[in-house]
């Protein structure tokens, strides 16, 4: 807890938005998904975006990466605006780790050939210095021991954790988190969300879509509700939690709160 | 099954110490259980069983115990096949004896055999190192340039001493294996690049690939092999020509990538999104991402409809004999067309058999061990 406030408390306001999102709209089809959402991330500030099903969460932080592109309105991720232009996607995308929901590992390869693809490929980075540093992260997720066992061979939760080092080795100044947690028996659920706390204490810029709201208590700066493609309330942890002001707030806390 | 045998065990295992199953018992039990389950099944077992051994018994008869093995010179110095046309009860192995030069080899001049008889061998021993996962990197590249060089060296010969051989002059065994490994080697990349191609944002590329598809999947091998050795020569320029064997080899290529292509998409269509996206989001590039994570996957999940496929074409370059090239199949039956030897094709369609078996067998067996081992990532 103090940690993160200390932290918190260094967030510098007047540091350029590592995350710029200005009326950005975005439609599947007919469906309208994003609706003028408009959002400032500062460097080093972690916010947790919640919301029910549907609303939109993932749709927003997959623009982020450009999984999915956006028709209307300005994305700009630390200084580089988010075009077709293939090499500022190329830019954003080495900037930007993501870490899925369902662990996405490559199951043809080892936990370290996991970690040390990105870098060998896209950082050009000699092999032994990639393994290095992978079994740095590693170690720093708690999992150095499995790095030659393939994905199949891990439980869920170190899945998970493999997925946050290996994004973690593109040296990302930017970490993204789709619903980490939803996938996992709940025995694993802590081991993960630690991993991410003490992520969160190193000062990385994280967003991340939860609804464990003691990891959101613990370590946001900021909470954001989504519902319906908006979004519709923000502020500190105690402000979302302990005082919604809006009815739609109130209606997905009190169903979050009757499934736990 | 062994939810019901669990307790009944325990409670022997109170009385008595617990007995494992005796082995001898053991084929026993699987007989009964598998054979003799029914009065049914057992009537079925005995009704096969008779059928079996009656007719492996005549086989062997005919193949084995009637079978004459040589025959002697005549007067007119060919061969007097009197004895084995006076024996319809048994093989006439002579044919063989006499012909499987020709059969393996076709036309190829007589003395010089040795020089197709090494290509099979480099050929057979390019499938082994081809298959040896150690060998599966930039190595291979060399390995085969050179293997399929000192192919042609050997085959056409004209330096090194080697007398020069016209390629009408090939066959047999050698031509069914440059079809297959020439086929296969070139239509497997194109089959991955028309697999991608079909998949592609890009209209253009994907319609060329589609209709390419879709139209080489329409007409059967044997048309477009007519084609190509008719009508393609019609489309060159006057005076340019590209041999027969080669056009063959090209019908055979865009065949065979046609059928792969569609293998290979189903692979790629069996793989997650989520494999797509994380690639995407580590900011590899399409190529990258291609290479190192989504053919590795989808290749793997499409072995057994790729070797089938391989195999199926192994066996379908013996079309090519409709256009008159003297591959394995076609020397084979030209062999016992003479007079004396006419009657024994049964015996050469045997011994054809056993040599296209022996490759495609082969070629299951190693694909399956293959399987398991690519595989090994996804037990748990
Ligand atoms: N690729 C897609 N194509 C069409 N509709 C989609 C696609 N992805 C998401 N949607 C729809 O967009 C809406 C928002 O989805 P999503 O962002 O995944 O919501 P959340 O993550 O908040 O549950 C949902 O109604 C979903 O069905
Ligand atoms: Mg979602």
């Amino acid at each position: 807890m103090s940690a993160a406030e200390t932290l918190a408390s260094s967030v510098r306001a007047d540091a350029p938005p590592a995350i710029l999102l200005e009326r950005v709209n975005k439609w599947f089809g007919a469906l309208h998904v994003l609706r003028d959402v408009s959002m400032q991330v500062a460097a080093g500030e972690r916010v947790v975006v919640c919301g029910p099903s549907g609303s939109g969460k993932s749709t927003l932080i997959r623009c982020i990466n450009r999984l999915e592109e956006h028709q209307e309105g300005r994305i700009v991720v630390d200084g580089i605006e988010l075009t077709d232009d293939l090499r500022s996607l190329d830019a954003i995308r080495r900037e930007v780790g993501m870490v899925f929901q369902s662990f996405n590992l490559f199951p043809h390869l080892t936990i370290l050939e996991n970690c040390t693809l990105a870098p060998i490929w896209v950082r050009k980075m000699p092999k032994k210095q990639a393994e290095e540093l992978a079994m740095e992260l590693l170690t720093r997720v708690r999992i150095p021991e499995q790095a030659h066992k393939y994905p199949g061979q891990l439980s869920g939760g170190q899945q998970q954790r493999v997925a946050i080092a290996r994004a973690l080795c593109m040296q990302p100044k930017i970490m993204l988190f789709d619903e980490p947690t939803s996938a996992l028996d709940p025995e694993m659920i802590k081991e993960v969300l630690d991993v991410m706390v003490e992520l969160a204490a190193t000062g990385m810029t994280m967003i991340c879509v939860t609804h464990e709201m003691g990891f959101a208590r613990q370590v946001a700066d900021r909470v954001v509700f989504m519902d319906r493609g908006e979004i519709v309330e923000q502020g500190t942890p105690q402000e979302i939690f302990g005082n919604p002001k809006t009815d739609r707030l109130r209606l997905f806390l009190s169903q979050i709160l009757r499934g736990h | 099954m062994n939810e019901t045998a669990a307790p009944t065990a325990a409670h022997s295992a109170l009385s008595a110490p617990r007995r494992g199953p005796a082995q001898g018992g053991k084929a026993v039990a699987w007989m009964r259980e598998n054979l003799f389950s029914s009065w049914w099944s057992t009537a079925v077992t005995l009704a096969l069983a008779y059928l079996l051994i009656r007719y492996a018994a005549s086989f062997i008869d005919w193949a084995f115990v009637k079978a004459i093995w040589s025959v002697p010179t005549g007067a007119n110095g060919l061969p007097d096949t009197t004895s084995c046309r006076d024996n319809p009860g048994g093989a006439c192995w002579a044919v063989i004896a006499e012909k499987h030069r020709f059969i393996l080899f076709g036309t190829y001049p007589y003395e010089e055999h040795w020089r197709p008889m090494l290509v099979c061998c480099l050929f057979v021993g390019l499938y082994i190192v081809s298959a040896m996962r150690r060998f599966w990197n930039w190595r291979i590249v060399p390995i085969w340039l050179v293997t399929l060089t000192l192919i042609g060296i050997l085959m056409w010969g004209g330096v090194f001493g080697l007398s020069y051989v016209p390629q009408e002059r090939w066959g047999g065994l050698p031509i069914t294996l440059i079809l297959a490994t020439f086929g296969l080697a070139f239509a497997f990349p194109l089959a991955i690049l028309v697999a991608l191609g079909r998949r592609s944002r890009l209209p253009a590329i994907k319609a060329i690939c589609v209709l390419y598809v879709e139209l080489i999947r329409g007409v059967p091998l044997i048309s477009l092999l007519f084609m190509a050795s008719v009508m393609f020569p019609l489309f060159l320029p006057e005076g340019m020509n590209i041999d027969k064997l080669l056009r063959a080899q090209i019908a055979i290529i865009l065949f065979a990538g046609a059928y792969l292509a569609e293998v290979v998409r189903g692979g790629l269509q069996a793989l997650p999104k989520g494999q797509y996206e994380a690639a995407d989001a580590l900011g590899l590039s399409y190529w990258k991402k291609t290479l190192l994570v989504v053919l590795p996957q989808a290749l793997r999940i499409v072995i057994p409809p790729l070797v089938n496929t391989f195999i199926g074409f192994f066996k379908d370059t013996s079309l090519v004999l409709i256009i008159g090239i003297f591959d394995l199949l076609t020397a084979g039956k030209t062999a016992f067309m003479e007079p004396h030897w006419q009657a024994f094709g049964v015996e050469v369609y045997v011994v054809l058999g056993i040599i296209y078996f022996i490759f495609c067998f082969a070629m299951s067996k190693y694909s399956a061990g293959l399987e398991a081992e690519l595989n090994r990532h996804r037990r748990r």
